[in-house]
């Protein structure tokens, strides 16, 4: 794919003539290099084509669901903004081939009924080249089926649930974060080497994110070591998780797992503190965003008590963690951060959406020029598991299986908001074993610099 | 055992603020007989305003004290603009109105300060008391809800029962003609009634925030819990709101700790049903017995 | 469908017809008759439309349906029987479910999973009835509204036959050969729809023409005096509930089929709030207003999003503020036409009426 970038030919389409010169220009003014930047540079000889709904010569059209409005919305509805600056960083630095990437997440309120409305909109009216990192297990389940029956590229699903994980009913649609079964097994495999023979307790949402989490962590624990595990249901939060904490207390429970959204986990932190409950406590990803965490409880005794509160807390890390500024990633995350989504905070769901939008923008570059939509399918089942990038842990893609990071490493959250890794990169997928590697994470390329 | 008494506090404290908010709704319908839907909004909201200030560093206090006078001038101003064209055409409609104003104020909530989720300083240490060696599930904080539900009880009996301003807003409460021929300002009257109840609301939304944090929807569940408490107490009596969110939160405690917090809202839905089969009209209803 | 519409407004005067007309006329004077033929007419006409519309376009027409038929049934029970229900959307919740059931585990035809849906909610209804009749006013509305928050954990309690948050699919139906090759699973279920409606509007319109509508609305209007003139106020109620749930029990399946899935996440309160507004806002206790109401519902939603984007703010708050414009709108409307957009339609045909008088 690395032809030289400036053999213009005559006889080319206008719409061709603009695209090159716009990628022209944002060649001269990045920091021009001579490598071999392939995705992004128009080819010599062939011309853009609309060669798919949603894609022009110059354009990319993807659509989103998104909690925007409503209950889930905080956190949440910072990942749409987060995917959207990428790609415009993206389009100033070339683009996709030469076309910019237009971004068009709609608001669904985290309601079923209203993902199927949206989600019909952008793939019937809109006419969306492919649906990009739809939030959550209910909502997007209610248009899987819509999705893979009208061919429509359903990529990176951003919900850990196992269910998106069938090529061969929905050959269509990837997951992207860790299985929330993988979750489970990572955090079981370091319990199983560091708190082995301690009574655990888990405290986990009663829907397939805590119910994946806790088959995860009983695939590796012997039963009797798990004294008790308490559901919580998420819309009576209300009520806050004092009940099920004091029930992990009083079975004695030494180490505590949550699968807990970040509001939960804040209860949950918030009731141990109560009761003078201090065990070890140990999460998923999806629970403990540091930022967001330290923020709800920084103030449960005047303050006095601080983001003390997770000091010590255990959680899952696939990407890198926000406040690590000296990480190239998040070095290049702050820059767009800057420019095009400065009004959003700087937290997980920043780099979450971001890197998102980075291994999207490698599965275009792979599907080729003028891709259909099964070229971008083709592309992720045959090269995905090769991508590098942020994610710490190998991807999971092929033809037979369309599960994204295969694992994650175990960091502990210090007063500051910091966090320090204590093991190296736990991978397995549903049903095999947990084996340790080290880090994949990739340098930043240079078509993005 | 321990656990029963955690529960049982558990359910105390989170009960606290079900009845402030059923007292809330309840003021409102005994003086204009709508179901304020938008207390939930106007509670937030409120918070939100204090939350402004403490974090320009004003005071706590000052702060809180702000939002209280905010959501008075929320409540009056919904009343005088809003709800009196409608009130007088059909119950309905007002609910409508009031569940719009919901609507439209948690969604401006989001405009202005974003759906983030962040938390509300509870000036009050939220650690349990040590009682006999072990940590129970109550705080300081705990003791300061209780303190200023029974001032705010006291202070309402004192007004309504022994004050003229109190028994010109009974009576135009309960025989509007009557008071505006006897001279008394029933219009006024309405207004400060709608004013004192969502000024409630606002000190439900100041002390649920440390524990349901805060966002543009974080009362809706305690509304609902509100409503649920005022209905089993008896939507004229504030006496029936206070024991009506002690009993929602108690039980929802003790179904959510032994049955499982999936059966929390089912539960509420049962208690309902009970007590209304045995009292139509909540346990501390004034009224007789319905008409029929 | 406008004249049968107009028809079933709450006045319980225009009954029996003071002048016999014969022949023809007098049977098209037949209101049943004069119905189910503006009915055919209506459904013919929409089978037209929806060969002009776009696949986008007739889903978005589908979604009008379920919500039209809960919303007369919702209009009949609140508006007609003044029994308040903020509990409608757990009623259509029953209904989806059966369909959904129904469908995973026998192989029902698709008529006979609607009678179902309609009929089990019926019973339920009945049962909610039984305990609504002791109820007045707020304490009704609240006792609904637990309903609705409680349910659909219900769903969640016992996953592995409700299917959790996650819920469980419904399979759209296909087109039958005699509408041609190239209908859509979406045409067809736009058509099964708008019979439906058809049906539902027919039989509310008669049987609020009938004596079990009057019963309705003495109850309404002074269950002193009804009782007192011998008929059971109990009874009416009940019988009111079931019938309301009946139709969002329909209307719950349709919505089923058309969402292609159902889950507790579609059935909130909110749905059951939504529902009760739209009622009320497109005219309570009017079948024209059920209309109005389903088509805000849909459409309004949409319109304030479109209308807030205009105004290229990020995504975020221009969510927030196309759900600040429809809950400013739900006030306006209210404080604007008391009555509801079927009054305001009504006040227009009333004084076009009295123009086209006066010259003559």
């Amino acid at each position: 794919m690395g032809e030289s970038r400036s053999s213009l030919r005559r006889g080319f389409r206008v719409i061709a003539v603009l695209a090159a010169f716009s990628l022209v220009a944002a060649a001269c003014g990045s920091s021009s290099s001579s490598s071999s930047s392939g995705g992004s540079s128009t080819s010599g000889s062939v011309a853009n084509t609309a060669s798919a709904p949603g894609i022009t010569p110059t354009s990319i059209l993807l659509g989103s669901h998104q909690p925007l409005t409503g209950p889930a919305a905080p956190g949440y509805s910072e990942i749409g903004p987060a995917i959207e600056a990428f790609f415009q960083y993206v389009n100033a630095h070339g683009g996709i081939y030469g076309r910019s990437v237009t971004f068009k997440y709609l608001d669904d309120g985290y309601n079923p009924a209203n993902t199927v409305q949206v989600v019909r909109k952008l793939v019937l009216q809109d006419n969306v080249y492919a649906i990009l990192g739809g939030l959550g297990t209910p909502t997007h389940t209610a248009v899987v089926d819509f999705l893979n029956q009208n061919k429509v590229p359903d990529i990176f699903v951003a919900s850990g649930c196992n269910c998106w994980n069938e090529p061969k009913v929905h050959p269509y649609t990837y997951g992207w974060q860790p299985d929330y079964i993988i979750e489970g097994k990572v955090l079981g495999a370091y319990i199983k080497d560091h708190f082995a023979g301690m009574k655990v307790g888990v405290l986990y949402q009663n829907d397939d994110f805590g119910g994946g989490g806790l088959i995860g962590i009983k695939q590796m624990l012997p039963a009797s070591q798990i004294v008790s595990a308490q559901p919580y249901d998420p819309t009576t939060l209300t009520n806050g998780l004092g009940t099920q904490v004091a029930a992990l207390q009083a079975a004695g429970a030494q180490v505590v797992v949550l699968f807990t959204i970040p509001a939960a986990t804040a209860l949950a932190l918030l009731s141990m503190a109560v009761l003078g409950y201090h065990p070890t406590t140990v999460s998923s990803s999806v629970s403990s965003d540091p930022t967001t965490l330290a923020g709800l409880v920084s103030n449960f005794s005047k303050g006095k008590v601080g983001a003390s509160a997770l000091n010590g807390l255990y959680t899952l890390n696939y990407l890198p963690m926000s406040s690590a500024t000296s990480d190239p990633w998040m070095q290049l995350f702050l820059k767009i951060h800057s420019q095009y989504d400065s009004k959003e905070p700087v937290d997980g769901n920043m780099v979450y959406g971001m890197s998102m939008a980075y291994y999207f923008t490698l599965a275009m570059r792979a599907a080729g020029q003028n891709p259909t939509r099964q070229d971008l399918i083709n592309a992720i089942n045959s090269q995905g598991a090769t991508w590098t990038g942020p994610g710490l842990a190998p991807l999971g893609y092929s033809a037979t299986q369309h599960l994204g990071f295969m694992g994650s490493e175990v960091v502990q959250l210090n007063a500051s908001g910091g966090a320090t890794a204590v093991s190296p990169v736990y991978v397995t997928n549903v049903q095999g074993p947990v084996t340790t590697h080290a880090s994949v994470e990739g340098p930043v390329p240079s078509w993005l610099q | 055992m321990r656990n029963f008494w955690n529960f049982l506090l558990i359910g105390v404290s989170n009960g606290l603020v079900y009845s402030l908010v059923a007292l809330g709704i309840v003021l409102i319908y005994r003086s204009t007989r709508v179901i304020n839907f938008a207390l939930a909004a106007m509670a937030t909201f409120s918070t939100f305003i204090a939350a402004s200030l403490i974090d320009r560093n004003v005071p706590y206090f000052v702060a809180f004290l702000a939002a209280i006078v905010f959501g008075f001038l929320l409540g009056a101003a919904t009343e005088r603009f809003v709800m009196r064209p409608v009130e007088s055409k059909s119950p309905l409609n007002a609910v409508i109105v009031a569940i719009g104003m919901l609507i439209f104020l948690e969604a401006m909530a989001g405009v202005i300060w974003g759906a983030k989720l962040r938390n509300f300083p509870s000036h009050f240490s939220l650690i349990g008391l040590k009682i006999g060696g072990a940590r129970l599930a109550i705080s300081n904080f705990d003791l300061f809800i209780v303190t200023v539900v029974v001032v705010l009880l006291l202070a309402l009996l004192v007004l309504f029962r022994y004050t003229k301003l109190g028994l010109m807003m009974r009576a135009s409460a309960f025989a509007p003609e009557v008071a505006r021929l006897l001279g008394v300002r029933v219009g006024r009257m309405l207004t400060l009634g709608w004013g004192l109840a969502c000024a409630a609301g606002a000190v439900a939304g100041l002390l649920a925030a440390p524990k349901v944090f805060l966002f543009p929807n974080n009362m809706d569940g305690v509304l609902i819990f509100g409503f649920t408490a005022a209905i089993i107490g008896g939507l004229d009596s504030p006496v029936g709101a206070l024991v009506g969110g002690l009993l929602t939160g108690v039980a929802l405690s003790f179904i959510g700790g032994y049955l499982g917090s999936d059966l929390e809202n089912v539960g509420a839905f049962v208690i309902l049903v009970v007590v209304l089969m045995a009292r139509p009209e909540g346990i501390f209803s004034s009224m007789s017995a319905r008409r029929v | 469908m406008e004249e049968s519409m107009v028809e079933a407004k709450p006045e319980p005067k225009q009954l029996p017809a003071a002048k016999q007309p014969q022949g023809l006329r007098r049977l098209f004077g037949q209101p049943l008759v004069r119905n189910i033929i503006v009915g055919v007419v209506a459904l013919v006409l929409f089978y037209l439309l929806i060969g002009h519309l776009s696949q986008y376009r007739i889903y978005q027409l589908s979604q009008v349906g379920p919500y039209l038929i809960a919303l007369v049934g919702l209009s009949v029970l609140t508006g007609q029987n003044g029994q308040i229900s903020l509990g409608h959307g757990a009623l259509m919740a029953i209904g989806a479910w059966t369909l959904t059931l129904m469908q995973l585990h026998t192989k029902s035809p698709l008529w006979l999973m609607l009678i179902a849906s309609a009929l089990v909610t019926m019973v339920f209804g009945a049962l909610l009835g039984l305990v609504a009749a002791r109820l007045r006013g707020p304490y009704l509305a609240g006792a609904t509204l637990a309903l609705a928050l409680g349910l659909p954990d219900i769903t969640t309690r016992y996953q592995s036959v409700f299917g959790g948050y996650q819920g469980l699919e419904v399979n759209q139906p296909n087109a039958p050969s005699f509408l041609g090759a190239t209908a859509t699973p979406t045409e067809w279920l736009a058509i099964i729809e708008m019979i439906c409606v058809v049906v539902v509007m027919i039989l509310f319109a008669n049987l609020l023409r009938s004596r079990v509508g009057r019963k309705f609305r003495a109850v309404r209007d002074d269950e002193i005096a009804t009782q007192v003139s011998g008929i059971s106020v109990p009874r009416t109620q009940v019988l009111a509930f079931a019938l309301s749930a009946a139709a969002a029990g329909l209307g719950g399946g349709l919505f089923a089929l058309v969402s292609g899935n159902v889950s507790p996440g579609g059935y909130t309160v909110v749905l059951s709030i939504s529902l009760l507004a739209a009622m009320v806002i497109g005219g309570s206790g009017t079948l024209a207003g059920a209309v109005w109401g389903s088509l805000i519902m849909v459409y309004v939603p949409g319109w304030a999003t479109t209308l807030s984007q205009k105004l290229s703010l990020n995504q975020s708050v221009s969510a927030n503020l196309a759900l600040a414009i429809y809950g400013f709108l739900l006030v306006a409307i209210i404080m604007v036409a008391p009555v509801g957009v079927q009054g305001i339609v009504r006040l227009v045909i009333f004084k076009m009426r009295n123009l086209r008088k006066e010259p003559g």
